[in-house]
């Protein structure tokens, strides 16, 4: 089963089209990419997926279901959460509460989930009550991933997980990711740290300029001299 | 001048209680409220009209404890509140919703707010006129305590209610499900809607809680002096100022500003002529947004 699959979507903002007709897949349980440059279209590709910008032109499906144009609440419902890349946690509450607003559509007794998350971000765990605002850079990376995990994702959408960390932040965030993974949710992220990104990845796509410029399994792309050259700045 | 700091800060609950519907409208929805004053008057009137009704149907006369109102002033809290409220959720419902839905900018919903000030300032002087009214005829009880401070009792009940309601507001946005929902939108909006809280069923909720406040505030500032067409209008500046110096969005942060322009308006008359209190309102909020325009207790947008 494909967890994801695009068809010739068409998106953008007001009359300016960002996205020209891309197309892409993810199968269930896989780790994919998609990797580019500042103002290739990655935040716009994330944002028709979960339905935060509705595409002008083309298919999205979900598990084989045409989603195209459902609402985040509804996507978020049906097993598919977003971690944005800027202001990805709400500063002003409590780690504690930002958790709980992960899970805001559910209604069942989300403490046992909350500490699932805790589990695998410990780290969290002693700044239970700290305000959000007061996290670090990669605590507050933790807390968005861990924020999108509260309603248990089939599918995890990442925009650039690595922005503003550290190098050696930027593993440990991945490694976590790799870790869901591994756990069984499909994750689909859109990068600029190619590296960081392939190395953890199974497929990846280079998206430029809107469009979908190659495709293949993470090793492909990585070894692919002249896609490392044109577009991933090696 | 321990006078006037308490007198301060008996202005400055009222102000407070405005305040915060304030500061969570403009975080939730972008609109600077300037009808919030009007609607103030609003719900000082309602609550009029219950007490005339219950003396007409000639019941709860009788004064309430050591206070100056009687019990169908103190029963039209309720009727008040929720026509307050009723009619916060209306306005936004007829003018800002679709202005929301035709994404018009922040200007074009404080200018339909402008116009929402007058239509209700409008209605409230073709329904109960120009002239003054008051909620009780007599004496007002006063009380003589240290310091020379001589206070009436209905503004310990001023004080009492105020801090009241804010206290139960404050623990609905701290511990309930849909008071953290509330914050987390006010506090950052994309992310509130990527996480399935639904923006508009929110902004119903926060216009309820605005309106049972406004709806209060009326009341206690009738309780305080008397009801009268631009009653609430007089509050803009103040409730504006106090927001701007509690910082976007913060709720402690707007109570606290709610307090400080009391106090400054009445300590002001000190040395000035008291029609000049709103320049002191003014003055302050020229000095935070010169001197530090996320406010006092606001944090740094990014």
């Amino acid at each position: 089963m494909t967890d994801l699959r695009l068809e010739n979507v068409v998106s953008g903002y007001g009359k300016m089209e960002v996205l020209h007709g891309l197309s892409l897949e993810v199968e269930e349980g896989e780790f994919a990419s998609v990797l580019g440059p500042n103002g290739a279209g990655k935040t716009t590709l994330l944002r028709t997926i979960f339905g935060v910008v509705k595409p002008w032109k083309g298919k999205v499906y979900f598990r084989d279901e045409d989603i195209t144009g459902f609402p985040p609440e509804r996507l978020a419902r049906m097993g598919m959460c977003y971690v944005p890349q800027e202001e990805s946690i709400f500063p002003s509450l409590t780690v504690q509460e930002n958790l709980e607003m992960g899970a805001f559509i559910r209604d069942d007794d989300i403490r046992p989930r909350i500490e699932e998350v805790l589990e695998l971000f410990p780290d969290l765990r002693d700044r239970k009550q700290s305000r959000a605002g007061e996290l670090s850079g990669g605590m507050r990376q933790m807390l968005a991933i861990g924020r999108a995990l509260m309603l248990n994702p089939r599918l995890l959408l990442l925009d650039e997980p690595s922005t503003g960390l550290a190098p050696f932040l930027v593993d440990a965030i991945f490694d976590r990711i790799q870790k869901l993974n591994e756990e069984g949710v499909t994750i689909f992220l859109v990068e600029q740290n190619a590296r960081a990104a392939l190395r953890h990845s199974d497929r990846a796509y280079i998206l430029e300029g809107g469009e979908k410029k190659a495709e293949g399994s993470a090793q492909e792309i990585w070894e692919d001299e002249e896609i490392g050259r044109l577009y991933l700045g090696r | 001048m321990p006078e006037l700091i308490v007198y301060g800060i008996v202005l400055g609950s009222i102000i407070a209680l405005g305040s915060v519907g304030l500061t969570l409208i403009w975080s939730i929805t972008d609109l600077f409220n300037c009808a919030h004053g009007d609607q103030i008057t609003a719900g000082a009137y309602f609550a009029l009209l219950a007490g005339s009704l219950f003396s007409q149907l000639g019941f709860l006369q009788g004064k309430v404890g050591p206070f100056s109102f009687n019990w169908g002033v103190l029963l039209g809290f309720v009727p008040a509140i929720l026509l307050s409220a009723g009619l916060a959720i209306l306005i936004d419902r007829w003018v800002y919703r679709p202005l929301r839905r035709w994404g018009a900018t922040s200007i074009v919903g404080f200018i339909a707010s402008i116009g929402v000030a007058w239509v209700l300032r409008g209605l409230i002087y073709i329904i109960w006129g120009a002239d003054f009214h008051f909620y009780s005829t007599g004496l007002r009880p006063m009380l003589f305590l240290p310091l020379g401070i001589k206070l009436r009792t209905d503004e310990i009940f001023i004080i009492v209610v105020a801090w009241a309601a804010v206290a139960l507001v404050y623990l609905f946005l701290k511990r309930t499900k849909m008071g953290k929902a509330l914050r987390a939108l006010a506090d950052n909006p994309p992310l509130a809607r990527v996480a399935g809280i639904d923006t508009e069923r929110m902004i119903v909720w926060a216009w309820a809680i605005a309106g049972t406040l406004i709806a209060i505030a009326g009341v206690l500032y009738g309780i305080e002096t008397q009801l009268r067409p631009e009653m609430g209008w007089i509050f803009l500046l103040p409730l504006f100022a106090a927001i701007i110096l509690g910082g976007q969005g913060s709720i402690t942060g707007a109570l606290a500003g709610g307090l400080v322009m009391g106090i400054a308006q009445q300590v002001s008359t000190a040395w000035l002529v008291p029609s000049y209190k709103p320049a002191v309102a003014f003055i302050i909020m020229i000095l935070v947004l010169l001197f530090r325009p996320q406010g006092i207790f606001g944090r740094r947008r990014t």
